[in-house]
């Protein structure tokens, strides 16, 4: 029922997380698979009651639909964030233009996912936003098993054997690092390597990908950079 | 009884009926002042000739005294249209003349009467109002008293002639008002009422319909003839409009019945999950796919709205060129297509960084999508230049081109050429980039390209020097 890989399973069991959603089977539905990934999820269907949850205890992320009765969805995340609530918030919306993104995220919105969305896709920017695996941002050197990234140098060795990649290969084996052990969707790799929110007809990314593997990889027995099968890629030392 | 109200209500009657108030106090005023001035003249005259009259008299008198006077005077009292004559004795007694009664008193004070008095005449038959004169009465020494006066008949006469024709000239004014308030309002009130029942057809949903236009040039028909103009653009969208529903019915209604079918037939067959499984990726496949032609759709008309215009600022292209040929590289080496570019350094416009990357991504991928087809090596060319003070930024292929007679269609939304049915997409990639172009005020050319090179389609995205 849930659309995301049996593959993979987050198994994060300290997180929780709020739904603000006033559709109540879209709601129902998200809270039975967040539950099922291990998310602790709370649900609130309008905007009054979502702000107050929101103030009153501490999540790890919130999921905050657009568009709420009572009281709008940019509406409580502005006021969150003037009360210094820095909880991350994953914005989402029927309106997912351009334009649309960039008012919800000055609204203090960390992300924003256009609806219809999968899934696979939220919760992947989910645990993303919720920052419970991978690399701190000041760390200047990723590592994941024997592959080692140096963010200062931009040099990347694999068992102590330098691996050369271009600029944006760089970029993309930084990102992947930085959220290890975590699933990171095409999109995802999409705006934060490239910078572009839109959907490019041909997969693009998966290509960039392979190339990358085939650097990272070829030579070594392991295998680091997984597809995640209806997500994304993952990068993962072992098991 | 509604229709007369709003006849009342039109500028034109509105604005006649002022101007007719204004010209009756005119009117008015100027009569009063005419008819007063004329009749000072005319007492001024009677004046004039009742002292004439006094001097002969006077003279009479001095030659032979009363007895002269009393016969002159009846000689004259007989005379016709003779003066006012009286000779009274000292007691008021009238002795001569041709008045048979006068107002009392008037014989009493010597000189002018400082108003009209009445009087009768002789053979004046009963019960009739007495006549108004003015005189002047003079006292002989022997106590006598003579009076010469004048009818003032005839200025009276003069004075509500005046007034009669007044009167009658301001009635005549009224209902000539009237009439043409009528004719004039009407005829505007009849010219509007054409209008809003065209403009009610209009609102019922027949956008055929036009305002009349009568041919005189007037301001009516300038107004008609501007909402007529506004009529034929709104109907011209509409029709862009219900071709794009006719178009979304058909397109997605299309893999909607695709998932439909999947579903069906996968509850139909032998309920084995891994079938099930097999059939729910399908149409998630699917589904994902329905959900990029809807995003695509709105894209377009967000862009064709110019909603984001407001995001418009300086950008780098070549910044944007590189960008794309560095994402689109190993995309176009899998395919087995070369990627050559030619990318002039420092070119800059003012525009939304995204949207033309999603244009630029847009040509590239149809390039690599059907320079495939092409006869020779599959080659493309990622090209940004100025010429002619214009920004180029083009994709050359060198697959089999479009038609001549085809280029105008393919960037309708939907239209894919029967050819590329079987390729992926949207049918809807070179509408968005002729949106975008339209929304940086430049435009989306489909052109082949030079006979010296593999023949294919160069797709030009030029953006003008004011962009």
């Amino acid at each position: 029922m849930v659309c995301f890989s049996p593959e993979y399973s987050p198994n994060m069991p300290d997180m929780k997380i709020l739904v603000i959603e006033d559709d109540l089977e879209a709601a129902a539905y998200l809270v039975k698979a967040f539950n099922e990934a291990g998310i602790v999820t709370d649900h609130a269907s309008d905007g009054d009651l979502g702000y107050y949850l929101a103030t009153e205890n501490n999540y790890d992320v919130m999921v905050i639909d657009r568009m709420l009765p009572k009281r709008d969805g940019l509406s409580i995340v502005s006021e969150l964030r003037e009360k210094s609530i820095d909880t991350p918030v994953l914005i989402l919306s029927a309106l997912g233009q351009v334009d649309d993104r960039v008012t919800g995220l000055r609204a203090g919105g960390d992300d924003y996912l256009p609806k219809p969305y999968s899934f696979s896709e939220l919760l992947a920017r989910v645990e993303v936003l919720g920052r419970r695996k991978g690399m701190r941002d000041n760390d200047t050197v990723y590592r994941v098993g024997d592959l080692e990234l140096d963010r200062l140098a931009h040099e990347v060795h694999r068992a102590g054997q330098k691996i050369n990649l271009q600029p944006r290969e760089f970029r993309l084996l930084e990102y992947l690092m930085k959220h290890a052990g975590q699933v990171v969707t095409r999109t995802m790799l999409l705006e934060n390597v490239w910078d572009y929110h839109f959907d490019p007809q041909t997969n693009v990314i998966d290509v960039h990908i392979s190339r990358l593997r085939s650097k990272i990889e070829k030579g070594f027995d392991k295998a680091l950079l997984r597809t995640v099968r209806g997500a994304g890629y993952m990068l993962k030392a072992d098991g | 009884m509604s229709r007369f109200s709003a006849l009342l209500r039109t500028t034109a009657v509105r604005m006649s009926a002022l101007y007719l108030g204004l010209f009756a106090i005119c009117a008015v005023a100027l009569v009063f002042y005419v008819t007063d001035l004329t009749s000072n003249l005319l007492t001024l005259q009677t004046k004039q000739v009742v002292q004439d009259e006094l001097k002969v008299l006077g003279n009479f008198y001095r030659r032979g005294g009363v007895s002269l006077l009393i016969g002159h005077i009846d000689r004259r009292s007989r005379e016709p249209g003779a003066n006012l004559y009286t000779i009274a004795a000292p007691n008021g007694e009238i002795l001569a003349g041709n008045v048979q009664s006068l107002q009392p008193g008037v014989l009493d004070i010597e000189g002018w009467t400082d108003r009209p008095f009445s009087y009768r005449r002789f053979y004046q038959p009963e019960g009739t109002p007495g006549h108004a004169a003015l005189a002047e009465v003079i006292f002989l020494p022997n106590g006598m008293r003579v009076l010469v006066g004048r009818d003032l008949g005839e200025p009276t006469k003069f004075r509500s002639m005046v007034q009669r024709s007044l009167a009658m000239a301001l009635g005549i004014m009224v209902f000539g008002a009237l009439v043409i308030w009528f004719f004039i309002g009407r005829g505007a009130l009849q010219r509007i009422d054409r209008v809003s029942q065209a403009s009610q057809k209009i609102m019922a949903g027949d956008l055929s319909q036009r305002l009349p236009v009568s041919g005189s040039r007037d301001e009516f028909d300038r107004l008609s003839e501007a909402l007529n103009a506004m009529l034929s653009r709104i109907e011209k969208l509409n029709e862009g409009l219900r071709q794009v529903s006719d178009n979304i019915a058909h397109d997605l209604k299309t893999p909607l019945t695709r998932l439909r079918n999947r579903a069906e037939a996968a509850l139909a067959g032998k309920p084995d999950p891994d079938t099930y499984r097999s059939a729910m990726e399908e149409m998630i496949e699917e589904s994902d796919q329905l959900i990029r032609t809807f995003n695509a759709l709105l894209m377009i008309s967000r862009v064709e709205a110019g909603a984001a215009v407001a995001e418009l600022k300086p950008v780098d292209l070549t910044q944007i060129a590189h960008d794309a040929e560095e994402l689109y590289e190993p995309v176009a080496e899998e395919a087995g297509v070369r990627l050559k570019t030619r990318i002039e350094d420092g070119v800059t416009v003012t525009g939304n960084r995204e949207l033309i990357g999603q244009a630029l991504t847009n040509l590239i991928d149809n390039a690599i999508k059907y320079c495939i087809d092409g006869k020779g090596p599959p080659e493309i060319e990622l090209r940004l230049g100025r010429e002619d003070g214009a920004v180029v930024l083009s994709v050359l292929d060198n697959g089999p081109g479009i038609p001549e007679d085809m280029r105008d269609d393919v960037v309708k939304r939907f239209v894919r050429l029967d050819e590329s049915r079987t390729k992926p997409g949207t049918g809807l990639g070179l509408s968005l980039v002729e949106a975008i172009m339209g929304l940086h005020g430049g435009r989306l050319e489909l052109v082949n390209c030079d006979e010296s090179e593999q023949c294919g389609l160069c797709a030009r995205m030029v953006f003008d020097r004011r962009s």
